[in-house]
């Protein structure tokens, strides 16, 4: 396929375009929508890039331009990369937790497959997140819960469409789908363990090297 | 990889384009005057008090000085001072440059024993000149005349409520104008004792509630007898400090809380009893009324760190009040609404600092702090302090005008100045001018002003713009019906032949 079209080509960023609108579709038939997005290939990786990236990009929108009625951010203490990772780091971990799983009990997707539903079950927080923005601006106080609504609506309509395209990219049963979702969720806190635990450890082992070589060097100096 | 490359500056130029402008973060920790933003970070003042005069126990030219003297009281020109530790009361006038001894009370004549003081704790006067003596070790509160006559003693109440195998030990104490009295007494944690005006006790006033946690609940059921005991009591917190406002209402403070409890609200170690003992004091501001909320920065020869812990307060015009901190020898500053106005002072020796301060009162807008270790401070308001207390002033009798004028001063003095902020954008308010109003209210951020004059712009722009609002209307909802019916033409007439 990326044969056919090449990067950037005209050909290329029709299809783009045709999976980027398709995601309007599975916002509104989640069912046959997950469905035709794997298996009649009407998704692309591109377009589920492009919705993480607009998950990053109205994250920080959000932080920036977002009422501060409703929102206040106290700049001191923002990392623009670490707002960043927050974001990323647990999408891919979530991925990653779930492929591997799911591939030992009979799950159909790869890994590629489940990426690109979960980027195409965000569409829904990504675009109310978005909305949000401007919104917030518009209202008052008083009128906050138009707002709050706004984003827990984005949120759970998420959730409701990752629960669905689980079910479909894995050919699973909800009950199963959602115990993998569960498991998926221990697997997840597992692998940030680890990786704390692999992280404090190099880092103790690269100190212990430094140490050693500033002890040398006070020595022979 | 190309994709992955050209994803990645994408997201990179996404974040050079949404970086927030550098904000400079001032290093500089110390002031002798500061308040806290929104954020709890300090920021630097302009000192709004400074110590015109500094009176020490020796200078008094009383034998003996001043030792380790606990109470302190202001009744219009004349400052009495409880020198607990010489059992006397000093009777005193600030002139220029010190202060005239006026009488020093240690005895007094009538039909009771006996007729000295044993560590006199506090001490009120009321407008005849009577005197209200906590007469601490004697285990009675005494009522002078203003020629040292005994008129009354108000002693251990006899009544069942008051724990009988306990001394009464009055250590505070305030009168109202028909000559009832409350008192606060050591290890007495329901409140105020009240007296009537005849000596008989009728109660007490202002228990704090006892607050548990259903997990409290929970281990106190789980735990052993033994453990039980070890475990603190839930009893109501003893007050510390007790004074009245102008209007009649008990403004006391406690020292007996839990960090926690200071940080989510419920210790609320300043409050306003009304006449039932509810606390209606305001606290509308960013911050509960707490003192410091950094409790270990803020000066660089810290003694102690933790918590202010409130000893004494004073309650100036328009319900403005200043609390004495026993932890790091600061006052602190609440309007009316609880918003911080300043916070100064510290611990040591040079003027405006304090080693142990116990007691403060207020002559005028001039505060004075009473020192255990025997002297009395006298505060005077700067130019800059004036200015606060006038704009505060001006908005209560309703002149707004003037009351933003004098908020522009104020900010052109401190910059940091949130109530100053909210003053002018009330102004703006006023004026119509709501564009400005939400410019000031969002610089002090408060939302509830500036959702107000929001609320009243967005009308103004809706009003002004209303024939766009239609016409975008129009072309939402007409155009595509007219577009369809257009193309049905098309089709039909294609369809023709």
């Amino acid at each position: 396929m990326t044969a056919e079209r090449p990067f950037a080509s005209k050909g290329w960023w029709r299809r783009f375009w045709e999976t980027l609108k398709y995601s309007f579709h599975v916002l509104f038939h989640p069912f046959d929508g997950f469905w035709d997005l794997i298996h009649e290939k009407r998704g692309s990786i591109a377009a589920a890039n492009f919705f993480v990236f607009l998950l990053l990009a109205g994250r920080l929108m959000t932080l920036q331009h977002t009422s501060f009625l409703f929102l206040r951010v106290y700049w001191n203490k923002v990392n623009i990369f670490q707002q960043c990772i927050s974001l990323l780091l647990p999408l891919g971990i979530f991925c990653l937790c779930n492929w591997g799983l799911t591939t030992l009990f009979d799950g159909k997707g790869t890994l590629r497959d489940v990426y690109m539903a979960t980027a195409y079950a965000l569409v829904p927080y990504v675009l109310a997140q978005l909305a949000a923005i401007p919104i917030s601006n518009w209202l008052t106080k008083d009128e906050g819960s138009f707002y709050y609504v706004l984003t827990s609506v984005g949120l759970i309509w998420s959730a409701l469409l990752l629960v669905c395209s689980m079910i479909q990219v894995h050919d699973y049963s909800l009950g199963k789908t959602l115990l993998f979702l569960l498991m998926t969720a221990v697997g997840m806190v597992v692998v940030v363990f680890l990786l704390l635990l692999f992280l404090t450890l190099v880092s103790d082992g690269i100190g212990y090297f430094v140490s050693m070589y500033k002890e040398i060097n006070f020595r022979l100096n | 990889m190309k994709r992955f490359l050209a994803f990645f500056a994408v997201c990179l130029a996404l974040c050079v384009l949404c970086a927030p402008a550098a904000r400079a973060v001032d290093g500089y920790q110390y002031s002798y005057t500061y308040t806290y933003d929104y954020w709890e970070d300090i920021r630097r003042s302009p000192d709004a008090y400074r110590a015109k005069l500094m009176i020490s126990g020796g200078a008094l030219g009383v034998p003996g000085g001043l030792k380790t003297p606990q109470g302190l009281f202001v009744r219009g020109e004349d400052i009495y001072i409880c020198d607990t530790g010489n059992n006397r009361i000093i009777q005193l006038r600030l002139t220029e440059d010190g202060a005239q001894v006026l009488r020093v009370i240690d005895s007094f004549s009538g039909d009771t024993e006996p007729k000295t003081f044993s560590s006199p704790r506090d001490l009120f006067v009321d407008e005849n000149g009577d005197l209200f003596i906590a007469d601490f070790s004697n285990n009675r509160v005494v009522r002078l005349d203003k020629d040292l006559n005994w008129k009354l003693s108000f002693t251990k109440p006899s009544d069942a409520t008051f724990d009988q195998s306990m001394n009464f030990l009055p250590k505070k104490l305030v009168a109202d104008t028909s000559g009832r009295i409350y008192v606060l007494a050591q290890n007495v944690n329901k409140g105020l004792v009240k007296f009537e005006a005849n000596g008989d006790f009728t109660g007490f006033i202002g228990a704090s509630k006892v607050r548990y946690r259903w997990t409290d609940y929970i281990w106190k059921v789980l735990s052993t007898k033994e453990q039980r005991e070890q475990q603190e009591a839930f009893v109501p917190t003893e007050y510390d400090n007790v004074t009245l406002d102008e209007k009649g209402f008990f403004y006391v403070v406690t020292k007996t809380f839990s960090e926690n409890e200071l940080r989510n609200g419920s210790a609320e170690p300043v409050r306003r009893l009304n006449a039932v003992g509810n606390n209606i004091l305001v606290e509308n501001g960013h911050h509960f009324v707490i003192g410091d909320l950094q409790w270990a920065a803020g000066n660089t020869n810290i003694t102690n760190s933790g918590p202010s812990k409130f000893v004494d307060v004073t309650v100036l015009q328009d319900d403005i009040y200043t609390v004495l901190d026993s932890t790091h020898n600061r006052l602190f500053t609440y309007d009316q609404q609880g918003n911080m106005l300043w916070a100064f002072g510290g611990v040591g020796n040079s003027d405006g600092f304090f080693n142990r301060p116990v007691a403060l009162e207020h002559q005028g807008l001039d505060l004075l702090v009473l020192d255990e270790a025997g002297s009395l401070t006298v505060m005077t308001p700067t130019e800059y302090g004036k200015l606060v207390y006038e704009a505060i002033a001006l908005y209560r009798i309703g002149d707004y005008e003037g009351s933003a004028e004098t908020w522009r001063q104020v900010l052109a003095q401190n910059a940091n100045c949130d109530s100053a902020y909210v003053g002018m954008g009330r102004a703006f308010l006023q004026q119509e001018k709501y564009e400005e109003a939400m410019q000031y209210f969002k610089m002090a951020q408060d939302t509830i002003n500036y959702s107000e004059a929001w609320r009243l712009h967005r009308m103004e722009l809706v009003e002004k713009n209303v024939g766009w609002v239609f016409a975008i209307a129009v072309v939402i909802l007409v155009v595509p019906l007219a577009v369809k019916r257009i193309r049905f033409i098309i089709w039909e007439v294609k369809q023709e032949p």
